[in-house]
Parts: C-alpha cells; structure tokens; sequence
C-alpha cells in the first residue's frame, strides 16, 4: 500500500528554502508511488504554498496565523501536530535546518517516535527504508533503519537532489484552522548578520579561511571571491579562535559541517577537527603556501602559493569566466 | 536556583575513527567532556556563583564515564548522578529521554542546560525531547543568558542570526559555541572534586523496565567514507595556476 508523506517546508525571507524541496524528493525515495503532502506554517503563506506542487508535492496544507509570524518551538508544535492529528502520515520529513533542528524532537517525543536526524541519503529496501546519516561530524557514517511505525527524520541541505521544476504541476493549498495560543517564547529582536544572504549550511559553494589569513581585516578578499561565486565565507577554529571571525562561521567538528558542491580553503592547514566538517565536499581546493599542509592530502586541486597573491588573482579570473 | 547539567562522554575531536566489525574501536581512544556539554558546565557553575543553589551534573553512560563526571565537578559543579545504561538494548535518542525523563520527574529543576549537539551522534535530539516529556519550555543554540526574577533573556544563534528571547523558567536550553569559555580545573578543584557525591543509579532505580527504552531506531551498519585521494597540485607560474585552476573547475569538475 502506498504510504502518506508529511514534508514540513520552511519559508525564509519569502521564498522556500531549497532543503523543503529536497524533502520532497526524499518523500520520493521512500515511497514512489506515495501521496506526498506539504506542509507550510506562518501568518500568510497559501500563496506561495502552491510552490510546492511544481517541486512534486500531491497535496499541500497551510496553516496562517498571526503567531505562526516567527518561529517558535511552541507555535509550531501546535500547527504541526493538529496537520499530524489529522493526516496521520505513515512518514514526516524536514529540514535539518535551525527550525527543523528545533521541532522534530519535540514533535518526536509527543508521538513518541524515533527521529533519524540530518540523513544524507535514503534507500528503500522492500518495506525496510534506510537512512544513511553522518557521526562524528562525517568521520564516519551510519545506516539507520526506524524499526517499526512512524518514520521520521530531518534531510541535510544539499545531499539528496530536488526534483526538476515543473511548472505544469499547480494546485491550491488546503487551509487548515488552528487555535495557536498560549506562547511562552517572547521573540524581542532579531539581528541578521548574513550579509551575503548565502547560508553555509545550504551554500553550494563556500569560501574559508584559516589562520593564514592572519586579521579580520583580510577577510574582506574571501568576501570579494565568494561574491563572485555567489558562496558562503566559512572559517577554521584557529581563525576563530584568534578572533578573526565570528564563530558562527567555524567549520568543523565543532561548528558546522558543510557540504558544498565546491570548497576552496584558503590559509588552512587542514587540522583534522576542520576536515571533520568539509571533507565531503564535492570538490575541494586547497590555496596554501605550505606544500606539506595536511589540506592538499584530500584536497582535488591545489595551488602552493601565497593567498594575499593568490586569491585577488582568482577572483580577477572567475570574473573573467562567469560573466 | 535549581541547576541541572546534561552531559556526555565522547571521543576527543582529535581522534580519528577506527571501524571494527560495525563498530567504533574505543580502545587508546582519548575521550573528553563533549565540548559543547563543557560550555553547558560553565553557564551553570556562572549562573550558580551569580544566584546561588547548586549545579548537578546528569550523564547517561557506562562506569567509564565517571572520569568525565569527575572533571566536570573539578571544574565546580557540586555534585552528579551517573545512570547507567548498559541494560538498554539498542539505545537511541528515545532510549536517553526515557531515562533522563524518568529521573528528572523527581527533581525540581529551575533549570536543565545541555550542549546544542553531541559531537559523536551528532543529532540534537535529547535536550528538546526531555523538555517535552518534562512538559517545560525549550530553547536551543543559545549564546547568551542572563536570568532575573524567574524569568531568562537569552541571545540564541539561528544559522548565523541572532535572535533575543524572553521566556520562563523552568526551562531547558542547549549551549552553542561562543556562550562562555570554560574554564580549565584548578589543582584544589580537582582535589575537591574526588570527594563531591557521585551517585549511580540504574534503570531498576528508576523504576524503568528495559522494555519501556528500547530505542525506536536501529544502526544496522557503520563505516568510514572511502578515502579521499590527493588531487592534482599545480605547477607553474601563479598566473597560470590561475588560469588553469578555473578552467578545471569549470571543464573537469563541472561545478561553476
């Protein structure tokens, strides 16, 4: 019997994050033949709910409401277990976002059910469904397998590919009504700080820097590179922690663990706390001027050179290139 | 105040990972406090000296754990409970809110602090788990709190944004890097700490059938990703690197 499949999808700065659509085509791995509803929270999102159905959703529910604005843990656990309550899906997937982080444990312990967090990849093996997941930020990895009842998990941004457009795909979101009440969390401010708008953990390229950089203030070459390849700047801990740069840049371990299409480490020496959370990258390229960096050992192509030389150069040339 | 630790024993970041029949080789293995439950430690111990009460250190864990246990109140926790899970058949993260959830419904918490991920499983699952099962407030990835009158200000890190938060107490929240730099065991705190209470329980003590935590997932297989070999370094003139770099990136690898 084909299976019901809940993907919660997240809307940020107005459009739908890109992971919401590999959810969708995760959906899919599990069950090809399944009825694969989206699902949208905030104040007013019916519109550009209909989204998803070009990205292959079946069916597609919103629930609006003032307190639905802003994230919070709460808010959406009321929207989204009133959706659960009245789908009752055989498979809920999201995000392995901040807000995807946030909610599936708590949606996880309400109904008392496994949660498989941040899967790279999902293989279906008759009525077995399999989740392949990193540990050890990606030093290894596992397969797991949710023994029995609601299968449940968070996708990583940037693994498994969204399903090509189609624009002939429409339809119209279903309202659902939920009393949203009782907020505890009082969001006071928010302050942006991604200047470039490229989040690391969905950039498919990233830009970083390790202690080679050596100052803040040259980190404004990185800036100018990765705008041209329209990347996320990332840095190593040595460079945070010589505060060149906030740690909510730090790749590795400890920080995020990335996976870009292309990863150019600039001045890093290639510490195996940082390869931890970049070496699944795609490709890797590696600008050192120490020819015996531990970088150039997993890097595909490496240029032994001096950065303040190098990277301006580049630049110049991916101009060249891309325009 | 009521403060309340979740903790964790891991590998050391250092360490590389060794695979033996599916399962990860512990032997000669450093382990560490996992270094966000470290962040976790000093809040607490912070917030102690600033509104007094006491700091209790939870871990779910084998006998092994106590060493860890042991630093953390070096440190100047004041005393800790280690529940040992060594009954539980194929634990997961439901398993550990189980366990935890079952002890802390004895214990009048202000507040539990734990680190944002576990850099071994990697899932951020327990401390949001607990805090539901625990019918409390949760907030995770913090960077900044500062508690007054019952109440929490708190600064949390969302994908590189900040995001300023008022919300009750009791309350549960994970500590993301950048909340403080913990502090390293002075000689006197690690003499002291031999004598602080270290409790053990287990799962009879909690009046936990072994049934009722079995985890709701199965590992069925472990390795390491294939080796990655190393690439080409180029030659030549920087200039021309350059230039060639490009034209790889763009003709061999495809990914501009």
């Amino acid at each position: 019997m084909s299976k019901k499949l809940l993907v919660i999808a997240e809307i940020r700065d107005g459009e739908f994050r890109n992971v919401s659509y590999e959810a969708i085509a995760a959906a899919k791995e599990i069950d090809s033949e399944g009825e694969i509803v989206g699902v949208v929270c905030g104040d007013s999102v019916a519109d550009k709910a209909n989204e998803l159905f070009k990205y292959g959703a079946d069916r597609v529910i919103a629930v609006e409401h003032a307190n639905l604005s802003q994230y919070t843990p709460e808010g959406y656990a009321q929207a989204l277990q009133a959706v659960i309550e009245k789908e009752d899906p055989d498979a809920i997937l999201a995000g392995h976002t901040s807000i995807g982080r946030d909610i599936t444990p708590k949606l996880a312990s309400r109904l008392k059910s496994g949660l498989v967090s941040d899967a790279t990849a999902i293989e279906s093996a008759g009525s077995e469904v399999i989740f392949t997941r990193p540990i050890y930020s990606g030093k290894a990895f596992e397969k797991v397998v949710v023994k029995d009842g609601l299968i449940f998990a968070t996708i990583r941004p940037n693994n498994i590919p969204a399903l090509e457009k189609d624009d002939s795909r429409s339809g119209d979101a279903e309202s659902l009504e939920v009393e949203i009440k009782d907020l505890q969390t009082i969001i006071t401010d928010v302050v942006k700080n991604t200047t470039s708008g490229v989040d690391l953990s969905e950039a498919s390229v990233i830009v970083a820097g390790g202690r080679g950089m050596k100052g803040k203030e040259n980190f404004s070459i990185l800036d100018e590179l990765a705008e041209v390849l329209g990347a996320a700047v990332g840095a190593s801990r040595g460079a945070c922690d010589a505060e060149y740069c906030d740690y909510a840049m730090q790749i590795g371990q400890t920080g995020k663990v990335v996976t870009p299409d292309l990863y150019i480490a600039v001045g890093l020496s290639g510490a195996i706390q940082h390869v931890a959370g970049m070496s699944n990258s795609k490709v890797i390229v590696a600008i050192n001027k120490d020819p015996e960096a531990e970088i150039f050992q997993i890097a595909d192509y490496g240029i032994v050179g001096d950065l303040f030389d190098v990277v301006p150069k580049l630049t110049e040339e991916f101009k060249k290139v891309l325009v | 105040m009521n403060i309340y630790v979740i903790m964790k024993r891991t590998f050391d970041t250092e360490e590389k990972i060794q695979i033996d029949s599916g399962e990860i080789v512990e032997d000669g293995a450093e382990f560490i406090i996992n270094p966000y439950d470290e962040y976790a430690i000093e809040e607490a111990i912070q917030l102690r000296d600033e509104h007094g009460g006491e700091v209790t250190l939870v871990s779910v864990g084998d006998e092994e754990a106590e060493k860890q246990i042991r630093t953390g109140l070096a440190m100047g926790a004041d005393k800790a409970v280690l529940i040992e899970d060594e009954d539980v058949e194929n634990g997961d993260q439901f398993s550990t809110e189980a366990i935890l959830a079952a002890y802390f419904k004895d214990q009048e918490a202000d507040i539990i602090l734990g680190g944002n991920i576990a850099v071994d499983g990697g899932s951020g699952q327990v401390g949001p788990r607990l805090a539901e099962n625990l019918g409390i407030n949760h907030v995770t990835s913090i960077v900044n709190i500062e508690i007054e009158d019952g109440k929490a200000k708190i600064e949390r890190d969302v994908e590189g944004d900040q995001e300023f938060i008022e919300i009750s107490l009791p309350l549960l929240v994970t500590a993301q890097q950048g909340l403080n730099e913990p502090r390293y065991p002075s000689l006197p705190g690690i003499m002291k700490a031999k004598k602080k209470p270290l409790e053990t329980l287990d799962l009879d003590d909690l009046d936990l059938d072994e049934d009722e935590v079995e985890g709701k997932t199965n590992t069925v297989e472990r390795y390491l990703p294939p080796e990655k070999e190393a690439g080409k370094i180029l030659e030549g003139e920087i200039d021309d690197q350059v230039n060639e770099l490009v034209s790889l990136l763009k003709n061999e690898a495809k990914v501009i």
